[in-house]
C-alpha cells in the first residue's frame, strides 16, 4: 500500500523561511506597512537622537525663551529656552522605552493570571476573575493616579502602575484564548502523554495564542504611549527635567497663546506614534485573519 | 414528463482567481436532469462537486466565474443573468439545501418568520396565506406539531428536525430544481435514513428535478436515479444508478467502491483497497488522464492525451480509454468477492487475559446551578448521565468496536477509560491495575501503555510545532533513548505509518487530513502501547483515505499486538475492524458480543434499527423500512425502565417503562439487555431482514 504519502513538493519550512513568510504578510497589507513606517521613523529618531540634533535637551538658553522656529532651533525653544526638537527626539527615547516595557510587564502579569484561569476553570477562575473585575471597575486614569501618588512619580513607578492597570484586560484575553485552545485534541494528547499543567500552558497553549497577542501588544503599546503622555500632562509622569512628550504639553500649555510650537509638536508626536501603532496592529490583524 | 430537461449543463468550466493565478476548479462537465429525476454527484472532497452546485445558480463568490460552457435552466441560459434575476430564481424556482442545518437557519428569527418570508417575497402572499402554506409544507415533511414549530427558534429543534424545516422551506415555492449539498452528512444514520426516505418520497410527489451532492455512495444509491462521478473537477463517469453500481466502468468509480467496508460482509472476508495518492492540485494537473497517476490500470497511452467522455452503453458515459475493454472483462471483480479470508483473528486471544476491564462505570457531569437555593445545596443537584453503569472487558490483542448514535456516551466512555474524565462511580482496570482516575494522577508507565487516537485531524496536532518535534516529545516521554537516537526513532515511527523521513520538518498545515491522522497514530504508538483507544479515527476523512487508515491500523494491530477500542458511528467500519462490538444507547449498553453475533439475529431492537438505517451502496437491494422515530432523549433525565422504550418499535408495554431490562446471556459472551425473550429477539431480526442466511 503506497498510501497518500506521494505528497506534492512541499519543502519543510526552515527558520528563515518562516520569517520571510511573516514578512510577506506585512508587505501584503498597506495599512500595516504604513503603520510600521511611522513607528520606525520614531524608533530611528530615538536611537539616533544625538545625530538628528546637536542640541542638549536639558540645556537652558535664557536669551532665547519661547522663540518660534529658526535656523538654529527648527521647532523653536520652550519657556526655559530648551530646544523643542531635541526634547522631542530624546523624549521619543523615553516613551519608546517606557511604553513597550510597561506593556511587557502587564503581559507577564496577564499571563500569570490568565493562563491558569482559563486552563483550570472552576474556583481558580472565579477568584482570579472577581479580583480582576474589581480592578477593572476603577477608571483607569484614576487607578494610575492612586498608584503613582502612593509610590511616587518615577520611570519605574510609571511602568509598575501601567503594568497593574493593563493586566486585567490582557488576562481576560489570554483566558478566553486558553479556554478555546484547551478543548483542542492536541491538549488532550499532551495530557495523555503525562505533561504537567505548567508545560501544557506554556508549550502547548501559549504558542498558539501568539497571533492575537502580538496584535494586542501593539495596540496596547499605542495606548500606553498615550497614557504616559496623559500622566505627564497631569504631572504624574517623569519628574522634570527629563524630556517627556506629555510633560512638554503640560509645561507648554500655559504659554500656548504666545508660543504654540512646544505643545503642538509634542501633541503631534504622540498622535503619530499612537496612530502608527494602531495602523500596524490593524493591518496585521486583517492580514492574519484572511488566511484562517 | 416534459420533452425538455429542466436543467442542461454543457461543457461547464469554472475558474477561480487566486493569488497564484487562475485555477480551473471544474472543467468540461455536462449533464442533464429531467423533472422528477435525481442526479447524484459523488467524489472525494476537492473534486468540484459543490463548485458545480454553486455554479448552477451562479453564486461563485467574488473571485469565481463560469469561464466556459452553458447552463440551461428550462431552456434558458443562466450565464450572464443580472444579480436581480438570479436572486428571484434562487429560493424561488431553484432551491438549495445545505449540509449544516444549524448555520442555514437564522438563529435570531423564529422558524415561522423565516419560512413565511420567502413566500411573501417570491409569491407576494399575505402573511396569513403564507402561514397556511408553511403549515402544509411542515406537515408534508412529517414534522410533529407544525403549529408549535413555527413559533420556535432553530436551537430548539434537533438536527434532523432542522433539516426537515429546510427541506420544507426549499419546497415552499414549488421549485422546478432542487440542489442538495450533502444534506444528510451532519446527521446520525438513523435520522439520515428517515430524511432520505422523505427526500425520495417528496421527489415523487412534487416531480422536482434534484441535484444531490454526497460523498457517500450508499446515500446516492438510496435516492439517485442517475449518478455522476466527479474527479479533480472533471466528470469521469455518468450512468443510471442501477447500471453504475452493478458495472462501474471507470477505475475511479471502482476505486471508490473498493474502499468501502461492506456492512453485510462478515469480518475477515473483505479487504479494503485504498486509492493511492491524492486528488492532484489544480496548479499541477497531470497531462493526459487526470486519474492516471493514481490508477492501477493506467497504461502509457493514458498519460498522453486527456480521454474524452464516451457513451459506452446507452446512457452510460465514461472518461477512460480502457472502459471499452472492461465492458467485457472486469478485472476488479475479484476485489469485491467475499472469498478473501485474511485471518487477523489470530491476534485476538482470550487466554491472554483481559487488558481492560470496565466495571459498572458511571460518568456524570454536574449541571450548572440554576438557582441560589441549588448553590447552597438545598436542591438536588442534576447531572448529565453520559455513561451510566457500563461493564465490559477486552482481551489482549482484540479489537472492540463501540457503536451508537451521537449522544449515546461512546466518547465519554472512551475518555473515562483513557483518563481525560474521571468516572463518578465504578472501576476501570487495566492490566490488573486500578486506573479509575484522570491521566494527571496516573503513573507514567500506565500512561505509556494506554494511548488515544483522536477524531478531528485538524485538532489532533499542535499547529505551532513541526511533525517531527511533536512525535519526538512523545518519544522522549515514553522511552529513555539518548538524545542522539530520538530522531532515528521518530523516523522509524513515521515509516511505520507510511510517511517518509521528509515529513519530519513539516508543519501540520502543510499536510492533508489523512496524513495528520497518521501522525496522530505515530505519536500514540511511540511507547508501544498495549491499548489504543480510537475515537472515530476515520469519520472526518474521505473514503479513499479512510480505507488507507483502517488498513494501517489493522497492520499496526497485528504487528504490535495492540488491543484496540474503536469508537464509531459507522457500523460498516466496525464490522470490518472489530472482534467484539458493544452497542450503546443513552449511556447504557444495549448489546455486546462477538462481531458476527451482533450483525446476525438475535438482535437488540436498537441494533436492528441501526443496521436497517445504514445506506448500502447497491440500489438493487430490497429496502429495509425499519425506522426509529424521534431523537435520543436527554441524558439529564433519561427514561425509566429500558432507556430505549420511547423509540423502540418492538416495545412490549408498561414493563419496558418501569423495569430495567434484564441481561440476556446468549452464550459466547453475547449479551442483550431487553425484556424480550430470546425467541422474540430472533424474530425481530428475521422480520426486518428476511431469514438468516445461515439457517436457510
Amino acid at each position: 500500500m503506497t498510501s497518500e504519502s506521494i505528497a506534492e513538493g512541499v519543502a519543510p519550512e526552515r527558520g528563515w523561511q518562516r520569517l520571510r513568510n511573516s514578512l510577506a504578510i506585512l508587505i501584503e497589507s498597506r495599512t500595516a506597512l504604513l503603520g510600521l513606517s511611522i513607528v520606525l521613523v520614531w524608533v530611528v529618531i530615538a536611537i539616533a537622537a544625538p545625530l538628528v540634533t546637536q542640541h542638549d535637551p536639558l540645556h537652558q538658553d535664557y536669551l532665547h525663551l519661547n522663540k518660534g522656529p529658526s535656523a538654529e532651533h527648527i521647532l523653536g525653544t520652550d519657556h526655559m529656552g530648551r530646544d523643542v526638537w531635541a526634547r522631542l527626539a530624546y523624549g521619543a527615547r523615553t516613551i519608546l522605552t517606557l511604553a513597550p516595557l510597561s506593556v511587557a510587564a502587564s503581559f507577564v502579569l496577564g499571563l500569570v493570571l490568565g493562563l491558569p484561569s482559563g486552563y483550570f476553570g472552576g474556583w481558580i477562575d472565579e477568584v482570579i476573575m472577581r479580583v480582576l473585575d474589581a480592578l477593572m471597575a476603577f477608571p483607569i486614569i484614576l487607578l494610575y493616579m492612586i498608584i503613582i501618588s502612593a509610590i511616587g512619580a518615577s520611570a519605574a513607578n510609571v511602568v509598575l502602575a501601567m503594568a497593574i492597570g493593563g493586566a486585567p484586560g490582557i488576562a481576560r484575553l489570554i483566558r478566553a484564548l486558553t479556554m478555546d485552545i484547551r478543548t483542542r485534541e492536541y491538549i488532550a494528547a499532551a495530557r495523555l502523554r503525562g505533561d504537567s499543567a505548567f508545560r501544557i500552558m506554556m508549550m502547548e497553549i501559549l504558542p498558539n495564542c501568539r497571533g492575537p497577542l502580538i496584535v494586542d501588544f501593539l495596540l496596547r503599546v499605542g495606548y500606553a504611549a498615550f497614557y504616559i503622555g496623559t500622566l505627564g500632562f497631569l504631572g504624574l509622569g517623569l519628574p522634570p527635567p527629563t524630556p517627556d512628550w506629555g510633560g512638554m504639553v503640560q509645561e507648554g500649555h500655559t504659554y500656548m497663546t504666545n508660543n504654540l510650537w512646544p505643545v503642538l509638536s509634542a501633541t503631534l508626536a504622540i498622535i503619530s506614534l499612537v496612530v502608527g501603532l494602531n495602523l500596524f496592529a490593524d493591518g496585521l490583524r486583517e492580514e492574519s485573519m484572511r488566511y484562517q | 414528463m416534459t420533452d425538455r430537461p429542466v436543467l442542461e449543463v454543457n461543457n461547464l468550466a469554472v475558474t477561480y482567481k487566486t493569488r497564484k493565478g487562475d485555477i480551473q476548479a471544474v472543467r468540461d462537465v455536462s449533464f442533464a436532469v429531467n423533472s422528477g429525476e435525481n442526479i447524484g454527484l459523488v467524489g472525494e472532497s476537492g473534486c468540484g462537486k459543490s463548485t458545480v452546485a454553486f455554479a448552477l445558480v451562479n453564486y461563485l463568490g467574488r473571485n469565481g466565474r463560469i469561464s466556459e460552457g452553458s447552463i440551461l435552466f428550462k431552456g434558458e441560459e443562466m450565464r450572464h443573468r443580472s444579480e436581480r434575476e438570479l436572486r428571484e430564481l434562487r429560493g424561488g424556482d431553484i432551491a438549495m439545501v445545505y449540509q449544516e442545518p444549524m448555520s442555514a437557519l437564522n438563529p435570531t428569527m423564529a422558524i415561522g418568520r423565516q419560512m413565511t418570508e420567502s413566500l411573501m417575497a417570491h409569491q407576494g402572499m399575505s402573511e396569513q396565506q403564507a402561514r397556511t402554506a408553511c403549515l402544509k409544507a411542515l406537515a408534508d415533511v412529517y414534522m410533529p406539531s407544525p403549529e408549535s414549530v413555527l413559533r420556535r427558534y432553530a436551537h430548539q429543534l434537533s438536527g434532523g428536525q432542522q433539516q426537515r424545516v429546510l427541506i420544507a422551506m426549499a419546497l415552499l415555492n414549488n421549485p422546478s430544481l432542487l440542489i442538495m449539498d450533502e444534506p444528510t452528512t451532519a446527521l446520525d444514520v438513523t435520522v439520515e435514513a428517515a430524511v432520505l426516505d422523505l427526500i425520495a418520497e417528496l421527489q415523487k410527489k412534487y416531480n422536482t428535478a434534484t441535484v444531490f451532492i454526497s460523498h457517500n455512495l450508499g446515500v446516492i444509491a438510496r435516492v439517485s436515479d442517475k449518478v455522476a462521478v466527479m474527479y479533480a473537477g472533471e466528470l469521469v463517469e455518468l450512468a443510471p444508478s442501477l447500471d453504475i453500481f452493478k458495472s462501474p466502468l471507470h477505475p475511479y468509480t471502482v476505486g471508490l467502491m473498493r474502499c468501502l467496508p461492506n456492512v453485510d460482509a462478515p469480518r475477515g472476508t473483505r479487504t479494503l483497497y485504498p486509492i493511492p495518492g491524492r486528488v492532484p492540485s489544480r496548479f499541477n494537473m497531470p497531462s493526459g488522464c487526470v486519474f492516471a497517476p493514481r490508477c492501477d490500470y493506467a497504461i502509457d497511452r493514458c498519460r498522453q492525451a486527456p480521454p474524452p467522455l464516451v457513451e459506452l452503453t446507452p446512457g452510460h458515459f465514461s472518461r477512460c480509454i480502457r472502459s471499452v475493454e472492461w465492458l467485457q472483462e472486469k478485472p476488479w471483480e475479484d476485489s469485491f468477492s467475499f472469498k478473501n479470508p485474511s485471518a487477523p483473528e489470530a491476534a485476538c486471544n482470550p487466554e491472554g487475559g483481559p487488558v481492560l476491564t470496565v466495571d459498572r462505570v458511571k460518568t456524570y457531569y454536574p449541571m450548572p446551578f440554576k438557582t441560589i437555593k441549588a448553590f447552597f445545596g438545598a436542591e438536588k443537584r442534576r447531572y448529565v448521565k453520559a455513561v451510566d453503569d457500563v461493564s465490559l472487558r477486552l482481551d489482549r490483542g482484540c479489537a472492540l468496536g463501540i457503536v451508537g448514535e451521537s449522544g449515546c456516551g461512546k466518547s465519554t466512555l472512551a475518555k473515562s477509560i483513557v483518563g481525560l474524565e474521571s468516572p463518578s462511580k465504578g472501576r476501570v482496570g487495566f492490566l490488573g491495575l486500578n486506573i479509575t482516575k484522570v491521566a494527571e494522577k496516573r503513573d507514567q508507565s500506565v500512561i505509556r501503555e494506554l494511548q488515544m487516537v483522536f477524531q478531528n485531524p485538524d485538532g489532533t496536532l499542535n499547529p505551532s510545532y513541526s511533525i517531527g518535534d511533536q512525535i519526538a516529545t512523545s518519544v522522549r516521554r515514553f522511552t529513555d533513548l539518548p538524545k542522539d537516537r530520538i530522531r532515528g526513532e521518530v523516523v522509524r515511527l513515521l515509516k511505520a505509518v507510511k510517511l517518509g523521513e521528509n515529513y519530519y520538518g513539516r508543519y501540520p498545515r502543510q499536510i492533508s487530513g489523512g496524513e495528520k491522522q497518521r501522525v496522530g497514530i505515530a505519536r500514540a504508538i511511540a511507547g508501544n502501547p498495549s491499548l489504543l483507544i480510537c475515537d472515530e479515527p476515520v469519520s472526518a476523512l474521505d473514503v479513499s483515505v479512510q480505507a488507507a487508515i483502517l488498513t494501517l491500523m489493522q497492520e499496526i494491530r497485528e504487528e504490535f499486538n495492540t488491543s484496540i477500542v474503536m469508537i464509531s458511528h459507522d457500523l460498516s467500519t466496525v464490522r470490518f475492524f472489530s472482534d467484539f462490538v458493544a452497542v450503546m444507547y443513552l449511556g447504557r449498553l444495549a448489546e455486546i458480543g462477538p462481531v458476527e453475533a451482533i450483525y446476525k439475529p438475535p438482535y437488540h431492537p436498537y441494533t436492528a434499527a441501526l443496521l436497517a438505517a445504514v445506506p448500502r451502496p447497491d440500489p438493487s437491494l430490497p429496502e429495509n423500512r425499519l425506522r426509529l422515530g424521534g431523537n435520543v432523549p436527554s441524558p439529564i433525565n433519561p427514561p425509566n425502565g429500558c432507556r430505549f422504550n420511547t423509540r423502540c418499535p418492538h416495545k412490549i408495554g408498561s414493563i419496558c417503562e418501569s423495569v430495567e431490562p434484564p441481561e440476556l446471556d446468549l452464550g459466547n459472551a453475547h449479551r442483550i439487555f431487553c425484556h424480550h425473550s430470546r425467541k422474540a429477539l430472533n424474530r425481530i431480526g428475521t422480520d426486518s431482514f428476511g431469514p438468516d442466511p445461515d439457517e436457510t
